[in-house]
């Protein structure tokens, strides 16, 4: 083994062992926790939050099957003017996290707000006690909510089906002689059921994760309990308990999806059958689709959205934008940056790892890296604490050995978040390189080797320069998601400072919505940036489609 | 792993134990390979000589790009050894990487790195030079193949027969110990690939490269190669030159594999060969009974009237100074195409007879 070799090896291990850290932690916490919290925990918590959580997924994955699935086949198997944009329009949800919709509806449905206002205004109502509208803050209204934002998720795998293999089939169906519905139950659906299940498991991920939503609208949910618990009654160890709970619940989520695919691989990509024979509508049949289609987008994206930007404007007009805003900025661009420079780093090294350390050690390395994806934010975050701690006593320790000064790298500084940052979303970075890597020709590394190339310098000179753009997107995919992050950010940033998540959770915790909705806006219009690369990546291939079917 | 090929030594100079004067520049022994429960090579064994080109003959499948990629240090052998100028580089002991066996190989697809220019393409290889020397010696490489003046260019913009002639400077720019060419005229048309073909043969004969050309072409290969390794179903069936391949193949695929064959039943008896076209003096030594004959267009003639077998002639076409003529033949399973002098054959019946060379016997079991 030479040394650079042995060198590499090390790195991924230690790598490994920070990917593993967060759940070994929690695991090592539930097994020596103390009894005397449990049964408080058992008694009282836990029930209810298991509950909550269990009815918030059974009605958020009902409503995002019914809207994914159903806008889906409204784009794949119908023609009607405004089709096209709707295609696009359906993905302006995944713009919006889930706490700030829940903010932004908080606002516009309060008493006061405009929505209220405008219904009195029309019954020539007076006094708000007289008109009593279903309040928001509910189960139902989480469950409503989190179904109009998180639905893009079904959506977007679901319609990748339907272009993909559907054009055929469809066909078929409908020669035999199955109308539209039944074309869609019998032969769509089942068809789309793998897409449709990850879709769904994707969904259910992020509703499990929210933590903002959920306890804007009152909902205790275990993830809310989580950090109540941690924050408000600084009970660490039953935190870790409440997080071993919904460690438990994400792996069944996670068998529940593989039993529910059946053991079929979900094909996301290759090659494209013809472009569905759309059935063309007109008239008023057109103009309900169009509408039936434009609802979920309105409820997801057009009207939160449009909301922040008149109540920035308003706040805009009156006092200026709060003055914190560019510090919070700052704070948010300055954590993800640095997080993403982590991130693409460390996903280079886990994406090539089957082609330096040899397929089996890297396909391992892989999968840790998918770890921290798949834990809700105040797990990992829960998880990564112990292990911190260790780390900091670590370095303490060396400090008073003989370096005179204490590095801090773990609680309470910026190093935690970042750390953390890249542990949750370094499966983005992992996943483009990875498909970066894939997609070079197997002859060009060969080639570079046969030219006297070790397998590290191929990499360096062939493999990483032709996967770079993939390598870039994931890094600006990866930047989105960390500036977007809420429960992470809210647990493990530094004293004091303030991101536009954390800002904005603050605002809507104490009730002062105005002050929030220009970080709510800033954070809206970084989550714009993924969706139009998925709008553009869909339209670089569809015109290579058309020629290979030429 | 950041080791550099040193620049390619004179042949074997007596490292590692070996004689100095151990002719052979690379050793295949008893190489096998398979991948999953498929066997891709078995027990292949094969040299090659300084300054020597080795065709390896085969339809697709038959395992000769593995054999390639095993020579090149891409794979490694389940079994057997290879040896480069007396060195093993694969066998007992582990497998040296690709990077320092100082081979070189040229790709069907030609493998050109499309983010870098020709001239960096070129000088890919040769990192253990500086960057003066390198680049001097890329240039002169592309001179040879007639590119100077295309340095700067993407390999996108570059027409096939220019990217195959790039690949060809790239491979030979480090000045391999052994040539690697896997069908690398595959991907032209017909009428580049003739002299494409030509130009890169008259390169590694100047420049005396010992080379391996994998081709399913059996023209090629005779073209190309000093001698032809035939191969089928991962197995070598047969490695000689043309001549020898074409006059005294082992069996009828190898047979076939150079020129036409019709192959028809005998019987041989008392040193003599009874076939339907007549009974001859039996060519090779074989024991009596029945055999397999094949015989070649030229060991069978058109004979005149009361000295032959008769035949029914069924289609005649046109083909230039000659023309193409089938002939049924009573005890034949398919009629002889044979090619005749315009003017040889007028009636409706022939009668055929065999002439001496050219005629193949095999035994009866041999499989087709």
């Amino acid at each position: 083994m030479t040394p650079a070799r042995g060198l590499l090896y090390a790195a991924s291990a230690m790598l490994a062992a920070v990917l593993l850290a967060p759940v070994l932690s929690l695991a090592v916490a539930a097994a020596d926790g103390s009894g005397a919290l449990w049964p408080h925990l058992a008694a009282y918590v836990l029930p209810q939050a298991i509950r909550d959580t269990f009815l918030l997924l059974a009605g958020v994955g009902i409503l995002v099957i019914g809207l994914g699935t159903g806008t889906a086949w409204l784009v794949s198997a119908f023609a009607f003017p405004g089709r096209r944009l709707l295609d696009a329009a359906l993905l302006l949800p995944l713009a919006v996290p889930t706490y700030v919709v829940a903010y932004a509806y908080l606002d516009l449905m309060h008493p006061l707000g405009p929505v209220q206002t405008g219904l009195r205004t029309l019954l020539g109502l007076r006094s708000p006690r007289d008109l009593s509208l279903p309040d928001l803050r509910s189960l139902p209204g989480c469950v409503l909510l989190l179904g109009f934002v998180l639905y893009p998720y079904v959506y977007l795998p679901t319609r990748a089906l339907f272009l993909m293999r559907a054009g055929t089939l469809l066909e078929a169906a409908r020669m035999l002689g199955a109308g539209p519905a039944r074309t869609f139950f019998r032969v769509a659906l089942p068809l789309a059921r793998p897409a449709i299940v990850l879709g769904t498991g994707l969904a259910l991920m992020e509703a499990l994760n929210d933590v903002g939503a959920a306890e804007f609208l009152g909902v205790r949910t275990l993830t809310v309990q989580v950090y109540a618990t941690w924050v408000n009654r600084s009970d660490l160890p039953g935190a870790a308990q409440i997080a071993l709970v919904m460690l438990v619940g994400v792996v069944g989520l996670v068998a529940l999806e593989r039993l529910a695919r059946g053991g079929r691989g979900y094909a996301g990509s290759g090659h494209r059958d013809r472009p569905t024979a759309r059935r063309r509508l007109s008239g008023w049949r057109a103009t309900l689709a169009l509408t039936l289609g434009l609802t979920p987008v309105l409820l997801g994206f057009g009207l939160p959205a449009g909301y922040l930007v008149w109540a920035t404007w308003q706040r805009l007009l009156g006092t200026g934008l709060p003055e914190t805003l560019a510090a919070q900025a700052l704070n948010t661009v300055f954590y993800a940056s640095i997080a993403t420079l982590v991130t693409v780093a460390m996903g280079l090294l886990v994406a090539a790892s089957p082609h330096l350390l040899g397929r089996r050690s890297g396909s391992a390395l892989i999968r840790a890296a998918g770890l921290g994806y798949a834990m809700p934010g105040t797990v990992l975050a829960v998880g990564l604490l112990a292990p911190l701690a260790l780390l900091d006593n670590g370095l303490a320790s060396l400090a008073d050995a003989g370096l005179g000064w204490a590095p801090a790298v773990g609680l309470g500084t910026g190093a935690a978040l970042v750390i953390a940052y890249t542990l949750r979303f370094l499966t983005i970075s992992v996943g483009a390189t990875e498909a970066g890597l894939a997609r070079i020709p197997s002859t060009l590394p060969d080639a570079a080797r046969v030219l006297g190339r070790g397998r590290f310098g191929t990499l360096l000179a062939v493999q990483i320069p032709l996967a770079w753009p993939a390598v870039l997107s994931g890094a600006l995919l990866a930047f989105v998601d960390m500036a977007k992050e809420l429960p992470v950010t809210l647990l493990l940033r530094p004293l004091n400072v303030e991101t536009l998540s954390t800002h904005l959770y603050g605002e809507a915790a104490r009730g002062t919505y105005e002050d929030g909705a220009a970080s709510a806006l800033l954070i809206v219009l970084t989550g714009l940036i993924p969706v139009a690369l998925l709008l553009r990546l869909d339209r670089d291939a569809a015109p290579r489609q058309s020629r290979s079917d030429a | 792993m950041f080791r550099r090929r040193k620049p390619a030594p004179a042949p074997a100079t007596g490292h590692d134990g070996v004689s100095a004067s151990s002719p052979v520049r690379l050793e295949i022994s008893g190489v096998s390979r398979r991948y999953g429960r498929t066997p891709a090579l078995e027990n292949v064994s094969l040299s090659l000589f300084p300054g020597e080109i080795l065709a390896v003959l085969g339809d697709s499948g038959c395992g000769k790009s593995t054999l390639l990629r095993l020579v090149a240090g891409l794979e490694t052998p389940d079994a057997g050894e290879i040896h480069i100028d007396g060195r093993r580089v694969a066998g007992r002991g582990g497998s040296e990487p690709p990077d320092t066996r100082g081979v070189g190989l040229m790709f069907q697809d030609y493998a050109l790195f499309p983010h870098l220019t020709v001239l960096a393409n070129v000088r890919f290889g040769l990192n253990h030079l500086s960057s003066r020397q390198a680049r001097a010696v890329a240039l002169e490489r592309l001179a040879e193949v007639g590119l100077a003046g295309r340095e700067e260019s993407y390999p996108a913009t570059l027409s096939g027969g220019e990217a195959q002639r790039v690949a060809l400077a790239r491979a030979l720019a480090p000045r391999p110990r052994v040539l690697l060419l896997d069908e690398p005229f595959s991907n032209l048309d017909a009428g580049t690939r003739e002299r494409v073909r030509a130009d890169t043969l008259a390169v590694l004969r100047q420049d005396g490269i010992s080379a391996i050309l994998v081709t399913h072409d059996a023209a090629e290969a005779v073209e190309f190669a000093d001698r032809i390794a035939l191969m089928r179903k991962g197995r070598l069936i047969q490695c000689d030159t043309a001549e020898a391949l074409y006059r005294a193949p082992v069996s009828p695929f190898a047979a076939r594999a150079l020129g036409d064959v019709v192959t028809v039943a005998g019987i041989a008896a008392g040193g003599r060969l009874t076939t339907p076209l007549g009974t001859i003096p039996l060519p090779s030594s074989a024991p009596d009974g029945a055999v397999q004959v094949c015989l070649r267009p030229e060991a069978i003639r058109i004979v005149r009237r009361g000295e032959g077998v008769p035949g029914q002639v069924l289609r005649r076409s046109f083909a230039g100074a000659s023309s193409r003529i089938d002939i049924e033949v009573p005890g034949l399973d398919a009629p002889l195409r044979l090619t005749a002098a315009q003017d040889a054959i007028t009636g409706d019946s022939v009668e055929l007879g065999l002439v001496e060379g050219g005629i193949l016997v095999f035994p009866e079991s041999e499989r087709a």
